[in-house]
């Protein structure tokens, strides 16, 4: 259990000059103790490098990082005490699952009695007390993986547990499965828990907090709900939410926004500055308005889908596309029709330069 | 690899029918001659008569070839005790990439390519006292080295050959079979604080088995062929030269 | 921890190479002496360096006949090799048929035959077919363990290839040898690349069948090189001349493809 504060950046090249020579863009967070967290974002964003530094298989060119206000920067990751869980399960072939398991402490040389009743407690936790004298070659994806973690927690004093994309070699029907097995064992050990991942649903329902990157700069750090609504900066909007937040360019003067082609009056004490701005607002959250309502723009329906558990309405205003999400039952106008969509309201949220405005 | 079984279609057998033609051109008919001739005492080219395993039985009693037949598996057996150890050894001592992994992969690869005859001409220069720079640096060492002379001289270069040019295939074979190891595994074993002997021996043995398997046939394999040489060589020329009229001699299988 | 090891194995790998490259080096040096000096003095370099051993092998043609008599009946193996092992290749790794497994194994046992076993016979049947003493019986003669070899290492380059790109093909209108030539030889070129040179490497380097099986218009230079004792004595100078020649086109093809060396044998395979 280790309370891991980051204060780095880092660059694969020797001299970095600008921002793109960056793997790491100057960063400075803390994870507490015992919380479980996600590492979010799209492929090449960085995240995998912070894990790799948190663990120690990375020194950051920059830097420092903290394990309960003690420097582990330049630390191995056994001096560290951590545990990885890799995309693909590295396991030891030659080993039976008992002998696996057994491994992390018979390198620290813990007594017999010890490692056997370690062993047959996260063996239990995990649901693999009947196949403990098994060879580990034999068994399945997910079994394999669940060994990988295993080797993780058998050590009591472990400080993180650190996750790369893990479940990406299981099956979808598994994955679940294995999700629930993971929350499980944070709620009973209370261990320190990182996860990294590109798909949201896994960090939004495995995590208490979600770090989203792009491009290796921390983009938020927030709870799910907090990423929902009131996401950061745009990209967050964006990446977050299925399909992303709707962004429509604004230009705000006296009082009033232009948007697409429409005044609309700007609500009552939000204080948005002068100039172009752009104003976000989740389809779930885009409802049907009357005509001519504060706030509403008229819309030319494009397509209505029906998904099963909701509907899907696209339209068009102006030159953009706008989506929104209604629940099943709801009568929905025809492609073709004009739909005033309520687009400033109470979730809306405004940008400046891609950072949302207080 | 796709997890789908293969469909069946009997019509491939056309697609496979040329390299049985050219397997059968040298390899089947051949080889039927040889089994032909193996149990048959040919007296003259018109009066050949079938014996059966005549030949085979007096070739198994024939002492000089047991003893040769030991020799030849004693000298399997040292070749193979220091080449994989030394091909496993140079596998893990070379680099995994950039420049220098190229620059060795050939260095090590060269005596690979060296015709059979050439690899024995370089050793029979290299160890001769007189224009040699292994005979002449263990003379003045004061070793008496003589590899036509003494026999155990012989046997050591013979080895000594052998070693320096088939190691690097063993080297080559678990080069490869290292190079196939994920870096998550190497991290991990670090994670879980293993010692370098423990990650030779859960990660990186067991990952170059099949290619070892594979090493210790073939060495084992070839280093047969030097006796089936000599074997072959005498044996079915004799026989041969029973059918072109030549005398015959007592007695079979002389070395 | 980690420097120390590096440091031990770097030292064995050097230790290593001055055992694998010396009596090479010694070769070559040898080459660049003359018969004189090789003989009176010794030294760890010439002190008189010369090309002549290597003009006498350019001009003699009893010399430079032998060199490209074994690249031409190389070069026809790896071709008729390749040739024939692609479409069987192919047969192993996408279909099933009747005794598929039972071909394949036998074909790899083939590979495993000394090629002593097979000397008599095939000196009788060239003599028989009238191919004594041409390039074209060596080349027919190697495809004994060539080809076997060569399916080898196509089918293990080939299953890596998704049957699905085969599908698309066919779906798209493609007839199979245009799908073959077109597309899926340069999806596995790698692996061919790394077939042609074990065809190349053992075919080149054999000896005991090469000189068998010829005389005089098609003696390769492992036969060549035998004949180097002359009045004055033995002829190192040439000799060693000769010999580092013989290195010099298997170093260049190992160049050529020693990025697909490592993937080729990682196949399992050879």
């Amino acid at each position: 259990m280790a309370h891991i504060t980051l204060d780095l950046a880092h660059s694969y090249k020797p001299r970095p000059q600008q921002d793109s020579d960056y793997a790491l863009l100057p960063l400075a967070m803390e994870f507490q103790d015992g919380g479980a967290y996600a590492l979010l974002g799209p492929s090449g964003c960085g995240k995998t490098t912070m894990l790799n530094i948190m663990s120690g298989l990375l020194v950051p060119s920059h830097g420092k990082v903290l394990f309960d206000g003690r420097d582990v920067t330049r630390a191995t990751p056994q001096d560290r005490n951590i545990a990885q869980v890799f995309q693909f399960p590295v396991i030891y072939d030659t080993m039976t699952v008992a002998e696996n398991l057994a491994f992390p402490l018979k390198n620290r040389k813990l007594p017999e009695a010890r490692i056997r009743e370690r062993v047959g407690r996260i063996a239990e936790m995990l649901e693999m007390s009947g196949q403990l004298d098994q060879r580990a070659a034999g068994l399945a994806a997910d079994a394999k993986q669940k060994i990988s973690l295993g080797r993780g927690l058998v050590r009591e004093d472990v400080a993180a547990v650190l996750f790369d994309e893990p479940l990406t070699v299981i099956d979808p029907h598994l994955k679940w499965q294995l999700r629930r097995k993971l929350k499980q064992i944070h709620h009973e050990l209370k261990l320190t828990l990182i996860y990294v991942t590109h798909d949201q649903v896994e960090a939004l329902t495995f995590a208490d907090q979600v770090v989203v990157m792009s491009r290796g700069k921390v983009m938020q750090l927030g709870t799910p709900d907090a990423l929902f609504e009131r996401p950061q900066h745009q990209f967050v909007g964006h990446f977050i939410g299925s399909p992303g937040m709707n962004f429509l360019p604004a230009q705000s003067a006296a009082g009033r926004l232009q948007v697409a082609g429409h005044a609309l009056e700007q609500p009552a004490g939000r204080g948005l500055p002068e100039g172009a701005l752009q104003v976000g607002v989740r389809p779930e959250y885009l409802a049907l308005a009357q005509p001519g309502a504060a706030g509403a723009l008229p819309c030319t329906v494009q397509r209505v889908q029906d998904i099963g558990t909701y509907q899907m309405l696209t339209a068009q205003v102006g030159e953009h596309l706008l989506r929104a999400r209604f629940a099943p039952e709801q009568r929905l106008p025809a492609p073709g029709e004009t739909a005033w969509l309520q687009v400033l309201g109470a979730h809306t949220c405004y940008y400046q330069n891609e950072e949302l405005l207080p | 690899m796709s997890a789908t079984t293969k469909p069946v279609n009997q019509k491939a057998w056309f697609l496979i029918l040329p390299v049985l033609l050219c397997v059968a051109f040298s390899a089947i008919v051949p080889l039927m001659t040889v089994v032909n001739y193996s149990v048959q005492d040919i007296i003259s080219p018109e009066r050949r008569v079938f014996v059966g395993t005549e030949w085979f039985a007096a070739v198994m009693r024939d002492e000089e070839l047991h003893a040769a037949l030991w020799r030849q598996l004693t000298f399997s057996l040292a070749v193979l005790l220091v080449e994989i150890p030394l091909g496993i050894l140079l596998a893990l001592s070379m680099p995994a990439q950039g420049w220098k992994a190229s620059a060795v992969l050939v260095l090590v690869a060269l005596s690979l390519l060296i015709p059979w005859n050439v690899v024995g001409t370089i050793w029979q220069i290299y160890g001769r006292t007189d224009i040699g720079l292994l005979g002449a640096a263990l003379q003045s060492m004061g070793i008496d080295y003589n590899y036509t002379g003494h026999a155990s001289d012989a046997w050591v270069t013979v080895l000594v050959m052998d070693v320096w040019h088939w190691t690097p295939l063993v080297a080559l074979l678990c080069y490869a079979g290292l190079r196939s190891i994920p870096d998550a595994y190497y991290q991990a074993a670090r994670i879980d604080g293993a010692s370098k002997l423990a990650v030779f021996r859960y990660i990186q043995l067991p990952k170059m088995r099949g290619v070892l398997m594979i090493a210790v046939l073939l060495r084992f394999m070839d280093s047969f062929m030097i006796y089936t040489i000599i074997l072959l060589l005498c044996f079915i020329l004799y026989n041969w030269m029973q059918r072109v009229g030549t005398t015959a001699k007592e007695g079979a299988g002389h070395e | 921890m980690n420097d120390k090891r590096f440091q031990k194995r770097t030292l064995f790998l050097i230790a290593y190479l001055v055992f694998a490259i010396l009596p090479i080096y010694w070769m070559v040096n040898m080459s660049f002496k003359t018969n004189e000096e090789i003989l009176s003095s010794f030294s760890l370099w010439p002190q008189h360096f010369t090309w002549d051993n290597y003009k006498t092998i350019f001009t003699d043609e009893s010399w430079y006949s032998g060199y490209i008599n074994s690249l031409i009946y190389v070069a026809i193996n790896t071709v008729i090799s390749l040739t024939v092992a692609l479409p069987a290749a192919y047969a192993f790794s996408r279909y099933q048929f009747l005794g598929d497994k039972h071909v394949f194994f036998w074909l790899l046992t083939n590979r495993m035959t000394p090629p002593a076993v097979f000397l008599l016979p095939f000196f009788q049947l060239y003599t028989t077919v009238g191919l004594m003493d041409t390039h074209i019986a060596v080349a027919l003669a190697h495809l004994l363990f060539n080809v076997p070899l060569a399916v080898w290492i196509l089918e293990g380059f080939m299953s890596g290839i998704p049957r699905e790109i085969d599908e698309t093909a066919y779906i798209d209108g493609y007839s199979f040898p245009r799908f073959f030539l077109t597309i899926f030889l340069p999806l596995i070129k790698a692996g061919v690349g790394v077939a042609a040179f074990f065809c190349f490497m053992f075919s080149w380097v054999e000896l005991l069948l090469a000189r068998t099986l010829t005389s005089v218009n098609a003696k390769p230079i492992v036969a060549t090189m035998t004949r180097t004792v002359s009045a004055s004595g033995m002829d190192w100078a040439t000799l060693a001349a000769a010999g580092v020649l013989t290195i010099v086109p298997g170093a260049i093809v190992i160049w050529f493809v020693r990025h697909y060396i490592a993937k080729g044998f990682a196949m399992g395979r050879v």
